[in-house]
């Protein structure tokens, strides 16, 4: 019965978001304030993660193929479907629901524990609002992000193959370019749209509605970790059999 | 003025409020005392409009909340002003901007008309230099203090304060008191205090609500308190020697 109560919830909660906007100005503040601290702040681990993951994915392929036969560009080819098709998007974004998402529970948990929330709907706020949308609006420009990680995970992979010694600069340029389906870029965007919501809001539902003080904040804090990575599990399956199959 | 008519509130099995009336009045300091667990906390909430009570009504100058859409709801509630227990003032803002959020959330003023009226509330609560502090910069009594700035910049018809002395020394306690009261009575405004400090009641209770197991015990003022032969009242407020020895004395000054 809890789930279905907070499945219920959740949606009433993305309902609230849309109602009621705050006025412009001070909603324009935190908006920018959100890009900050959830998109520009997420850059470096993205873009550090991302370049040594693409040169283990190189490293690994690399070395799996054994057979004389087949040849060394593909491991530009596997390393670029690897990085635009999963790892980009769904395992940057498992990341992202460790890094951002328990930013946001707490930051919103905090509030509540605080009574800064109360604040807010004493003084007539819709509070869903105030603090929901700018998340959900700064996480519209996480593709932005995964672009970058995209980038960075086939330059990592270049760097690790090439001063390896796994192939050539050449070859791993050809399997870059080789076959490349433009599809498979709207569909990497897609599941990026789609767990960019989920990343700001499950979040924030489980900090605007935790109960109790910091030790909750913190409980609260991985429930949201949790559910946001079970969410893009789920959600990157049910996407790739729709879009791919 | 603030009327309330029959208020229950459970949460599960556990009656809170249990049907309280009682009437609020404009320019007045009322006080809503009693033992923790009484139901102090869930009826100031219910006054807030934060918990919904399951019977009964709170109307506010005549507006029966239970009965406003929400949007009537959201523009009488910008007419409140809180002072929470904890203050509750935004971290992430600075003093000022604290100040300044009803402003710039329900008003159409310039940055300079905002500004002004900033300057003039922190001056009446006596921090005229902490406007570029942020809240985990001040101290317990300076953060009441901007708590209750917040609450009155735009001229709320009905404050309410939970707890306001709680964690304060004597002396601060005594002007955060004396705060509330000169504000009430300056803006004639409707002002409900949860409060435990016997202090508090002495000085300021013009209006008393005694509440005990979720019900009104008693009511009355800070004169009529010294006088009262009710044991639920005397137990509680004269509960310590020193209070017992005051009360004693007021009598025999009486007499």
């Amino acid at each position: 019965m809890s789930y279905l109560h907070n499945i219920g919830a959740y949606f009433l909660m993305i309902k609230e978001m849309f109602r009621k906007p705050t006025k412009w100005s001070v909603m324009r503040g935190l908006i920018f304030k959100d890009i900050d601290d959830l998109v520009i702040g997420s850059l470096g681990i993205v873009a550090f993660i991302s370049f040594f993951v693409g040169g283990v994915v190189t490293i690994q392929t690399a070395l799996n193929i054994s057979n004389p036969l087949i040849p060394k560009y593909l491991v530009g080819f596997a390393t670029r479907q690897s990085v635009i098709l999963e790892f980009a998007p769904t395992f940057i974004s498992i990341i992202m629901a460790g890094k951002v998402g328990s930013f946001i529970t707490s930051s919103i948990g905090t509030m509540r524990v605080t009574e800064q929330i109360d604040a807010l709907e004493v003084m007539g706020i819709n509070a869903i609002n105030y603090l929901v949308f700018p998340k959900f609006i700064a996480m519209m420009l996480y593709p932005f992000v995964i672009s970058i990680a995209m980038f960075l995970g086939i330059i990592g992979g270049m760097a690790a193959c090439v001063y390896g010694g796994f192939s050539t600069l050449d070859d791993y340029i050809t399997g870059v370019q080789m076959d490349f389906i433009p599809f498979h870029m709207t569909y990497a965007f897609i599941k990026t749209f789609v767990f960019a919501f989920l990343l700001a809001t499950i979040p924030s539902f489980y900090g605007y509605y935790m109960k109790g003080g910091a030790l909750e904040v913190g409980k609260a804090s991985t429930t949201a970790f949790v559910w946001t990575s079970v969410m893009i599990i789920l959600l990157n399956y049910v996407l790739t059999q729709m879009l791919l199959s | 003025m603030v009327e309330v008519k029959e208020i229950h509130k459970s949460f599960g099995d556990i009656k809170v409020l249990k049907g309280i009336s009682t009437t609020f009045e404009k320019g007045k300091t009322n006080l809503i005392i009693g033992q923790s667990g009484s139901g102090k906390t869930v009826f100031l909430k219910c006054l807030l409009g934060l918990f919904t009570p399951e019977q009964g009504t709170i109307s506010y100058d005549g507006k029966v909340y239970s009965e406003l859409s929400a949007d009537d709801k959201r523009e009488l509630r910008a007419e409140m002003g809180m002072v929470f227990q904890g203050s509750a003032l935004f971290d992430s803002m600075t003093i000022a901007e604290n100040v300044m959020f009803p402003l710039r959330m329900f008003t159409k003023q310039s940055k300079s008309e905002m500004e002004d009226r900033v300057d003039f509330v922190l001056k009446r609560v006596n921090l005229a230099d902490a406007h570029k502090k942020k809240p985990s910069e001040a101290s317990g009594g300076m953060q009441k203090r901007v708590a209750i700035a917040r609450a009155i910049v735009n001229n709320p018809k009905y404050l309410f304060c939970d707890e306001p002395n709680s964690g304060l020394d004597p002396k601060t306690a005594i002007v955060i008191d004396n705060l509330i009261q000169e504000i009430t009575q300056e803006y004639n405004i409707t002002t409900m205090i949860n409060s435990h400090d016997m202090n508090s009641v002495m000085e300021i209770g013009q209006k008393i609500v005694f509440l005990k197991d979720g019900l009104k015990a008693w009511e009355g003022s800070n004169e009529t308190i010294f006088k009262t032969d009710n044991e639920t009242v005397t137990d509680f407020v004269y509960s310590s020697e020193l209070m017992k020895k005051v009360r004693q004395m007021y009598l025999e000054e009486k007499q």
